[in-house]
């Protein structure tokens, strides 16, 4: 991220050092990871430890240190998704692309992760691709869904 | 609209707005929370536009987009008022019918009304539905007529008067005691006296309090927080606006899971909109009280709902727990006083200042006042959220309201109280669900997690499952939930895979017993629970897994074989092709078989079958 786009973010958040986590899902959201380049920049422009930042960066789920796929697919592993077979679907995933959760294809096509609960447990059990959710999914659904993302 | 600067001026408000709706004929209201819109509620509601605009009816119907009703088993739902007739399932194919005969014919759809899958009778009005029936929808109920971006709708609705009766009329310690009185409970799951908490931040030394908003909302398969945001954004701001009077703080926390985008959304949109009415901001309704309110997102930390680790997470440290000799009530955010409480128990505070202690006290049972809403989830019916006074039995719960388990499955056990809760078996079903009687059975309340499970589902499993989860969010702090829940994991995972040994059960039970008595903060000291639960119910699940090395449920892929039945197979040859193990052998038209070397038991060729010829075994 260049710096001047950076520093809209930190200004955005008055350059308080307790909105740290707000700045970093914001570089998150923009650049799909949380470049080095930038935490170093943050740490300068807040005067916070880059240790401190690493800890907050790594102790958050939805915080990645590493690129993120160009598609991303989130498998809800809550109890209610758990209950109607999301392991099921979980495990064809990962057999297809070859990754585990929290991974990236070589190609950096696809990153697939689990979540704990999106709350949609009605439809359950939800994959959510790129931000849509797909509700009552199966083993058979999720790998014919894959065989067109990857036409795409 | 300008700001407000007194209670009469905002009575001024609201009956222009009154006024203004009652040219309305009809309105048509849409949920569009985040269970409907991924039954794609939001192309329906655009139909819906076109439809009205192609009709020029804009003047006389409100299209009304909402948040959850609650029934998302049936999304999307649309209901027509007046006459409350309740479509589910729409279509945007349906929108033209909807138009032009119940609209402007007056025709019920029959096709669109929700049948009973039990007694298979249509309803038409939405209150009529069995799932809604039996529901006291204290809190809830107001999601299905208020459009959360519009504050209007709110205020329609009598929103902001218990906040300016508060203002005008309370001293702060009445309210306190009103709140006692009323014997509101924490309703994240803790059921702490909320005006006790709120006495003691209120009395403590420091002049600088806070009130914060838990919506870290972490227990999977609980979704009634995120509703609410979603839904009445107003409703939470206004009762925690009138804590923070009681209180004396004057500035306010909403923490809320980065995974609810639309939470997120309609909450700053709502704050927004109160600051500019000054219903929240500098001098609110010209009263002199004084309130900010500030969003802090959360980004997937499961122990950071945990009031200390949250506390930490506002003041942008990690969300990790610390040691509560003094309670975060009286040393929380920067060492002062703040008082957390979660969205539901927010949202309770403005109806007990509006319909009065004496009302709210005939809700509920002795020592569990007023209602609360469950996320009725997993092998049920009618899926969905239910609002139902205190001390419903579970058994009305799971088959009145949620109209029993489908396909004619059999009722295994009910999980309440999220990762750190129990399962309870049927011999339990009549048991009041309160914070008191759950866990005096081995589960507990939780913030409203009930996800039934029938007979298809492993108790070992589940209790693998839950011990997968509280591994991966223990922080590792403490020695003894970091490594006894990783153990106990390891453990499950064995007795799954077929290698467990008969000495394990007592070892799971002897380092359940360290885990809960070592460990500093709630997650450690509960995280047994799944565990001994389903050690204490299902037993003999256990024995079947470690000695016949079976899985009666069928679940564990190590204990369980498919086979295809030969008289059944038509060889029709659709499972082979789709077979990613190329495990079925055969050739087309004769009966084929399943290469049990080759299966990775992932269910597919059982999924597809059309002659129900695909059998587990174990």
């Amino acid at each position: 991220m260049k710096e001047k786009e950076l520093d809209t973010i930190i200004n955005k958040y008055g350059a308080d050092p307790s909105e740290i986590m707000g700045m970093l899902l914001d570089i998150q959201e923009k650049e799909k990871y949380l470049p080095k380049k930038d935490l170093q920049h943050l740490s300068v422009k807040l005067g916070l430890p880059l240790t401190r930042i690493y800890q907050i960066a790594t102790f958050y789920e939805a915080l990645s240190l590493k690129p993120l796929g160009h598609n991303q697919i989130h498998v809800c592993t809550g109890t209610a998704c758990h209950v109607r077979g999301a392991a099921g679907i979980l495990n064809k995933l990962e057999e297809r692309l070859g990754i585990k959760p929290g991974e990236v294809t070589s190609d950096l096509n696809f990153g697939l992760k689990t979540v704990n609960c999106v709350g949609a447990c009605a439809l359950g059990p939800v994959v959510v691709v790129n931000g849509e959710y797909h509700g009552e999914m199966t083993a058979l659904k999720a790998d014919r869904m894959l065989k067109r993302l990857m036409k795409n | 609209m300008h700001r407000l600067t007194s209670v009469e001026e905002l009575e001024k408000v609201r009956e222009k707005i009154l006024k203004e709706k009652s040219t309305i004929k009809t309105c048509i209201t849409i949920c569009l929370g985040t269970g409907c819109h991924a039954y794609d509620s939001q192309t329906v509601y655009e139909t819906l536009q076109n439809e009205i605009a192609a009709h020029n009816l804009e003047e006389e119907i409100e299209l009304k987009p909402t948040g959850c009703h609650g029934f998302c088993e049936q999304g999307p739902i649309i209901v027509l008022y007046p006459g409350e007739i309740c479509y589910c399932r729409v279509k945007p194919e349906n929108v033209k019918d909807i138009i032009e005969m119940t609209v402007l014919e007056n025709k019920i759809i029959e096709d669109l009304l929700y049948e009973d899958p039990v007694s298979g009778n249509k309803f038409e009005k939405e209150s009529e539905i069995p799932f809604y029936k039996d529901q006291n929808r204290l809190i809830l109920g107001k999601n299905s007529s208020i459009n959360p971006q519009n504050i209007n709708d709110y205020l329609a609705e009598g929103g902001y008067r218990s906040l300016a009766k508060v203002l005008t009329g309370m001293a702060p310690e009445q309210v306190i005691d009103k709140i006692k009185k009323a014997n509101l409970r924490g309703r994240g799951g803790g059921g702490f006296p909320a005006g006790v908490k709120w006495e003691t931040t209120r009395n403590a030394p420091e002049k600088k309090k806070y009130v914060i908003v838990n919506a870290d909302e972490g227990d999977p398969g609980a979704y009634m927080d995120r509703s609410l945001l979603e839904g009445n954004p107003h409703l939470i701001l206004e009762g925690l606006a009138i804590g923070a009077y009681a209180i004396g703080a004057d500035e306010g926390f909403v923490y809320v899971r980065q995974e609810y985008p639309l939470a997120l959304e309609n909450l700053s949109t709502a704050i927004g909109q109160a600051e500019k009415l000054g219903l929240l901001g500098e001098n609110i309704l010209g009263t002199g009280f004084n309130f900010k309110v500030k969003i802090k997102r959360g980004a997937g930390a499961f122990v950071s709902g945990e009031s200390s680790a949250l506390v930490s997470a506002i003041e942008g440290k990690v969300g990790e727990p610390r040691p509560k000799h003094i309670n975060t009530a009286v040393s929380g955010i920067y060492g002062k006083p703040s008082n957390l409480n979660n969205v539901e128990t927010w949202a309770n505070v403005p109806v007990i200042i509006e319909k009065g202690v004496d009302w709210y006290s005939g809700i509920g049972n002795e020592n569990n006042k007023g209602t609360k809403i469950f996320s009725l989830v997993g092998k049920i019916n009618n899926t969905g959220l239910v609002e139902v006074p205190m001390g419903t039995p579970l058994r009305k719960i799971i088959y009145e309201l949620g109209g029993g388990i489908p396909g004619g499955k059999k009722f295994k056990a009910v999980q309440t109280g999220g990762p750190s809760g129990g399962c309870l078996p049927e011999s339990h079903l009549d048991a009041p669900v309160d914070f008191d009687h759950l866990k005096d059975l081995g589960s507990m309340m939780g913030s409203g997690g009930m996800i039934v499970m029938d007979e298809d589902n492993c108790m070992v499993d589940v209790a693998k499952y839950f011990m997968h989860f509280l591994k991966d969010e223990s922080c590792g702090k403490c020695v003894s939930c970091r490594e006894g829940t990783k153990k106990m994991y390891e453990i499950l995972e064995a007795i799954t895979e077929g290698k467990g040994k008969e000495e394990d059960l007592l070892l799971l039970e002897e380092i359940a017993w360290v885990t809960t008595n070592a460990s500093l903060c709630a997650l450690g000291g509960t995280a047994a629970n799944p565990v001994l639960s389903t050690l204490k119910y299902f037993r003999d699940e256990y024995e079947a897994h470690i000695k016949e090395k079976r899985c009666p449920a069928k679940v564990c892929k190590a204990l369980i074989t498919y086979v295809i039945d030969q008289e059944k197979c038509t060889g029709c040859g659709l499972c082979q092709t789709l077979c990613p193990e190329k495990a079925i052998e055969g050739e087309k038209e004769a009966p084929m078989t399943i290469d049990a070397q080759k299966c990775s038991r992932c269910g597919i060729c059982l999924e597809a079958c059309r002659f129900e010829a695909i059998n587990v075994t174990s």
